[in-house]
Parts: C-alpha cells; structure tokens; sequence
C-alpha cells in the first residue's frame, strides 16, 4: 500500500480539476445511468448487509462498549453512576478469591461437559447415518431433550441429583455405593452440572454432525470397503476427517456457551443465595457476575468481571482457533 | 425483472411484516396496562412463603367490583429480593404492592425514594410500637404497613419423641428447653435414641434464630458494621460447633432436600416463629405428630414478620395503597393468622377472641393464639438491623453452611465469611 500511493499520485489527482478524457480505453463521459449502475452494482450488496451491522452495532458493539464505561466507575443499581475509579474494579475483581476459583469451576464444567458431548454425539450421528428402520423418529427423538426449557431441566436434574433423597444416590445405594454429595462435592456437582448440560445439547450437536455426514460422497466408503476398512476404521478414517469443518463449527458454539453457563448452576444450587454452593463449589463466572451486580449491587465489579470473561473467551477462541489450524496443516493437503 | 405484481405482493409482505413488529411491541407494551375496558383496575400483591392471603383475596375480589387484587407468589425471600432489587433498578416490572421480609425493612428504606409513601395517621396505632417504628424511614414516612410478626416457639414431632422416649406432651416438652443448654443436650439424649433423625432442621435456621436474641448481630447501634463481636463469634462457634454432635440436619434451609426431609423424618425439632407453622404443615403433608411448645430457648426472639410496600413506578398507588391497608387490617390478618399461623403486628388484632382463641388442628390442637402471644410477650430483645442487615446474614448463613454441609472447617469459613463481608463494600 504505502509504495503504490505515491506511483498513483492520488494526492495530486484531487487536487487538480477533474479531466476525464485523459483516462484510456472509457467513453469521455460515461452516461449518467451507466455511472448509477456501477455504483448500484458496488454498494448495493453493503446496503443489504447493513441492517444486521447497523443492528449489531446497536444490541452487540453499544452494549459492550457502555458496559467497558461501566467498569471504570463506581457504579451501584440503584443509586447510578458514581466516580471514575480506572481499573480499581478489575483490580478488586482480581484479587477476589472467587473470581479464580469461579473461573476454574468455568473451564471444568466445561471441559467435563464439551468434550464427551462432542464424544457422544459424533457417535451417536455415525449411528443414526445407518439405514435404519423408522429413520426420522429416531432422528427426531435425539432432539427431543433441546425442547425442553433448560430451567425445567435443572429442576429436575437439581432433584434427582438432591445429596441425600435423590433418586440417583437412592440408585447408588441400591448398588452398595454411599450416596455422593452432589451439591458439595466440587467435581461431582460439576460432573452433575454436565450431565445437564449433555442432556440437553448431544443430541442437537448429533444432528448437525448427521447433516454434515450425508454429504460425504458415499463412493468413498465403498472403495475403502473393497480395500477391506472395517466400519470402526471407515468411521474414523473417513467420515471425521471428512466432517471436520462441522466439528469447528460445533466445538467453536460449544465453547462460547459452555463459558457462559448460567442458568443450570444456579437452578441447581440449593441454598437460598443461589451463588453455586455455599463454597462455591459450582459457582461460574457469569453467576459472579450476577451476584456482583444483583445481590452485592455493585455493577462496576459487575461489569469489570463481564469484561474479564469476554477477554477470557476471546483467549480461548484464539488457543481454538491455532489448534484447528494445527488439526488443518496435519490433515495433509486440504 | 420487476413486475408489477411481484411488487406489489412485496409491498404486501412488507406491509405485514410491519403490521406483526408493530403488533408485537404494543403486545408486550400493553402486557402491564391492568385498567381493563370495563373500568375495573386490577392490583397485583406480590408475596413469599405463606401469608395467608388466598381466602382474604377472594372476599375482597367478591366484594368489590372497581378494584380487583391478583396474587403474585415466589418461593422464597431471597428470590423475591433478587426479583425486587432488579427491577426497582429497571424502574418497572414490579407488582402495585411487594411484600418485604422485615429483616430487609432497612436496606428498602434506603431507597426510601422508590417507594409511596403509606404515611395516614389513621392508621396511627394499629400496629406495635416497634413494628410500626421498622416500617417507618428516618424522615418519619411509613414506607410499610406491617403485616406479622414471628415470635419464636420450638415445633416439634411428638411421635417422634416417643420413639425417643422423651416426653410428648408440650408443657412437659417445654421444660426441656429452658436455655439453649438444655435444648442441645435433650438433643444428644435424642440422637442417641434415634441416630437417623436429626435433631434440628438447619444449622442456617437456627443460627438465624438464635441471632433474634443479640442486640448488635452485625452492626452497632450507628450502623458501623461489626461482625468480629463476641456475641456473633458465640453464636457461630455454638452451631458449628453441634455438627460432630450429630444436632444438625446438616442440610441447607429452604432447599430440596430440606423439604424431602419433613416427609422423611429428617429432623425432631425446629425453630418456629408464627409464619413457620404454616410451611411446615405445606410440606408435611400425610405426617402426623407435629405439635408447638410454648418455649422459645434463652427467652424470647422475633424472626422475620413482613411488610407491604408499594413502589412508586406502579401506575395506581392510591389504589395499591388502598389493597395494603385493608389487607394490614387487624380483622384480615387474624384470618391470614387462622390460615398460616403468621401472627398479626396488629394491636388490636393480637386481642381479638378470634386470634386469642386459635387452636390448629395440624399441631395436634395446639392453642396456637395463646402460645405464640405467650412467645410475643417474652421478646425482651429487638436486634439493631441496619441497611446491611439482610446482606451480611445471607453470608453468615452461607459460612454456617459451609461448615454444616463439610467444605470447610469453622475457622476456615469464618475467615470467608469476614472476606465476604468486606467485599459488600
């Protein structure tokens, strides 16, 4: 750019009167309906992209840009805008104990939660690719859990999962196993979490790897199957390689909403402030947000933590975005 | 190409489209307009727990046919705190009259301002002096009229007891509970008996009611908070300390298992100011045995009793004011006293032959009118709550639970709890 802008002379050509014979090869004056053409041609695919810019701009860019303005004030929900305070916010954020130890309980839900999902679901879809009998129903029914309202989920799950009448210890103890403190117990109530989480999401996830599956090219199964490829092997050596796209796109969406799980945890904790435990066991960094804001009222500390998990996710979709190109470069000449 | 029909049907189209967004917005515009064609208004009165208002609800939407009341009801306080607290900073959404619990009275009246005034000298009287003085803000409006009052009995499961060996009756039951002493340690006679069955509901419930007998819990008399007072450390070491005793359900209030556990002979006793009695019998459906003595340990103390506000960003305050009143009224809320047992902060109400007379079937008959005046008339205590009041008991219940439930060691969690305290700001 900075080499061509003086060859170009562009400086020079806007300063001088317009002289539009001297260009080569172009009608001295190009008719005005031609001119409002290529200008139609030029902008018009802007202007019809636009109203989700301009939309994006107003609910996505205004919303993080006031909530950084926020951060760096003293700022109480009731009583409004107060000081300007810098990074204070960030700095008591920081040195909050919870603030780490909900970032990690964060990262281990969604670590327990994404990666068998992921798992299962990419299992479940090389199943259901079968020709089976009744093909949609069966299609249909692994969507059936994403229908159902997340809070309705983790009412019942909250039950089933209750540390000392719950039907899944009453299970366990029938097998001679002592009940679990799944409410206080930090990886079980995260292990209990995740199970929600994978209720609700595998087979959503499934069928999107189905769709993905139908496009492989069937001819390619069947000269693997001459060479003599077992269904394991052809699983594995053909369709994932071949659905990987999907599989970005899938990891990609689960990352960002795994990072911002919310309403499980907080459904799931029993005791009446709802911060996840009473240790914090299975407390998530979008539920100290809440609590900074709604219940200590504080949304300077509120905002400054929202701003922090934005950075964090932004992290995380960069490591994605390196590994993908790793898995990329690995797959040979794709 | 553009013909003439394709646009006029994208016209059409668009024209709907518009018409449906348009439809939409005033759809959920409309959503909380409550004066209907016929020129009724409609007044929602949002409430916790029990109040008792169902049967009062109905007799006044029979009789009056200009103002309608609609009942709005949460689970518990701190759900409906969150719910208030969000939507006063909103500046709508919130119901025309919103029930407070008492130990909030203080944090609401510091956002005085959001709130009508109820001031009516009228009314001058009606409740008790301390009761009316909670409601009252420091510029002497009333911001609410209060609706009970929880003196503290003990309830317990006589069947239980039997099985127990203790005794059953509860003027015998009564003498086991003179002092917090005596209570623990009929408590470790009873777990010995039934190791099962622990002896009280919660560590958190308890730890609140005990907190009913101290002057200064959490701030001092100028509202500087102090949590680090010898008083609160006793109350804190004294619960904490009956966990390895087996006492304690070690199961957190007002949780799940908390209310399987009233069907599953979880626990023998429980803390039970007026308006308790009506949760237990909610959730001990198909078990026998409950019954109250008229003994509260250490003396008297007074847990919760509300209040109802209404939030000036509601469209008809004089009628919500209206609904608030009458439903304060000494003759309803010995009604919502027959119906829940929460125990009215009305003068007149609490000498009415109606309350006084109050037996309840559900707690083997118990006279219910004359325990609980009996419980009201042994409050020495009115424990200074200041605008953090409710905030810092949510940490304190929460480091009670910790220790309760085994994630943390009493010391650990008290120097948590300390943390969480400075971090209210």
């Amino acid at each position: 750019m900075s080499t061509q802008l003086p060859i170009r002379g562009g400086d020079i050509e806007e300063m001088s009167p317009p002289r539009r014979g001297d260009r080569p090869g172009r009608p001295a004056t190009p008719p005005w309906r031609q001119r409002l053409h290529r200008i139609d041609y030029r902008l018009s695919p802007y202007l019809y992209i636009a109203p989700f810019f301009l939309l994006f701009l107003v609910i996505g860019m205004f919303p993080l840009g006031y909530t950084a303005w926020v951060s760096v004030h003293d700022w109480s929900l009731l009583g409004g805008k107060g000081d300007f305070v810098g990074l204070a916010n960030y700095r008591e954020v920081l040195d909050n104990p919870y603030f780490t130890k909900q970032l990690v309980n964060t990262i281990s839900i969604f670590l327990i939660s994404s990666i068998p999902q992921i798992l299962i679901a990419l299992a479940l879809a090389g199943l259901l690719d079968n020709q089976l009998r009744g093909r949609t129903v069966w299609r249909m029914s692994v969507l059936l859990p994403f229908v159902v309202s997340p809070v309705a989920v983790a009412i019942i799950f909250g039950s089933l999962f209750g540390d000392r009448y719950g039907l899944v210890n009453q299970v366990l103890g029938a097998v001679g196993i002592d009940n679990i403190a799944w409410h206080t117990n930090r990886l079980a109530s995260h292990v209990a979490i995740a199970s929600m989480v994978n209720w609700r999401w595998t087979g959503y996830n499934a069928l999107i790897f189905l769709a993905a599956m139908q496009a492989v090219p069937r001819d390619l199964y069947e000269s693997a199957s001459i060479d003599g490829a077992g269904r394991v092997r052809q699983f594995v050596s053909i369709t994932v390689p071949m659905i990987r796209p999907t599989m970005i796109f899938v990891i990609i969406t689960s990352t960002i909403g795994g990072l911002q799980i919310f309403a499980e945890p907080r459904l799931f904790d029993e005791t009446t402030t709802r911060n996840g435990g009473s240790d914090r066991q299975f407390g998530t960094i979008t539920m100290l947000v809440y609590d900074f804001g709604w219940q200590l009222r504080d949304l300077g500390r509120a905002s400054a933590t929202a701003w922090l998990l934005f950075l964090v996710i932004c992290l995380f979709a960069v490591v994605n975005l390196i590994l993908i190109r790793r898995i990329g470069s690995l797959g040979g000449d794709r | 190409m553009q013909t003439r029909k394709t646009r006029r049907v994208r016209l059409a189209t668009s024209a709907l489209l518009a018409l449906t967004l348009a439809s939409t917005a005033a759809a959920c515009g409309g959503g909380d307009d409550d004066a209907s064609s016929d020129g009724t208004t409609t007044i929602s009165v949002a409430t916790f727990n029990e109040f008792g208002y169902e049967g009062l609800i109905d007799e006044w939407n029979a009789s009056h046919d200009d103002i309608k009341i609609k009942q709005v009801k949460v689970g518990t306080w701190d759900d409906a705190k969150a719910n208030l607290f969000t939507k006063l900073a909103a500046g709508s959404g919130l119901s025309d009259v919103e029930a407070i619990e008492g130990d909030a009275m203080p944090a609401i009246m510091a956002e005085s301002d959001a709130f009508v005034d109820l001031t009516d000298p009228e009314l001058d009287g009606r409740w008790l002096d301390w009761k009316a003085a909670a409601g009252t803000n420091s510029d002497g409006q009333m911001i609410g009229y209060g609706t009970d009052v929880g003196p503290e009995g003990i309830c317990y499961r006589a069947d239980l007891f039997k099985r127990a060996g203790l005794p059953t009756d509860r003027d015998e039951v009564a003498k086991l509970m003179g002092t917090w002493d005596d209570y623990f340690a009929t408590g470790d006679t009873f777990v010995k008996a039934m190791p099962d069955t622990a002896w009280y509901d919660s560590s958190g419930g308890l730890a609140q009611a005990m907190l009913n007998q101290v002057a200064n819990p959490f701030e001092t008399d100028d509202a500087t908070v102090d949590v680090e007072n010898p008083e609160l450390e006793a109350v804190y070491k004294t619960v904490t300390g009956n966990v390895d005793r087996g006492l304690s359900s070690r199961i957190a209030q007002w949780g799940d298992d908390w209310t399987a556990q009233f069907q599953n002979d979880g626990f023998a006793t429980m803390a039970c100011p007026g308006w308790m009695m009506g949760i237990i019998e909610g959730n001990s459906e198909g078990v026998d045995g409950w019954d109250i003595a008229n003994v509260f340990p250490g003396g008297g103390g007074n847990w919760g009793g509300s209040f109802l506000t209404v939030p000036a960003q509601g469209k008809h305050p004089d009628e919500a004011k209206e609904v608030a009143a009458w439903l304060t009224a000494p003759e309803q809320q010995a009604k919502a006293f027959k119906a829940v047992g929460a125990f009215p902060s009305q003068v007149e109400a609490q000498d009415s032959p109606e309350v006084a007379e109050a037996v309840n079937p559900f707690f083997n008959d118990a006279p219910i009118g004359t325990i609980t005046a009996d419980r009201a008339a042994a409050i020495t205590v009115q424990p200074f709550k200041g605008p953090k009041y409710s905030d810092i008991l949510t940490a304190f219940q929460a480091a009670v639970t910790r220790v309760d439930d085994g994630s943390k060691d009493p010391d650990a969690s008290w120097e948590q709890f300390l943390a969480d305290v400075e971090a209210l700001g």
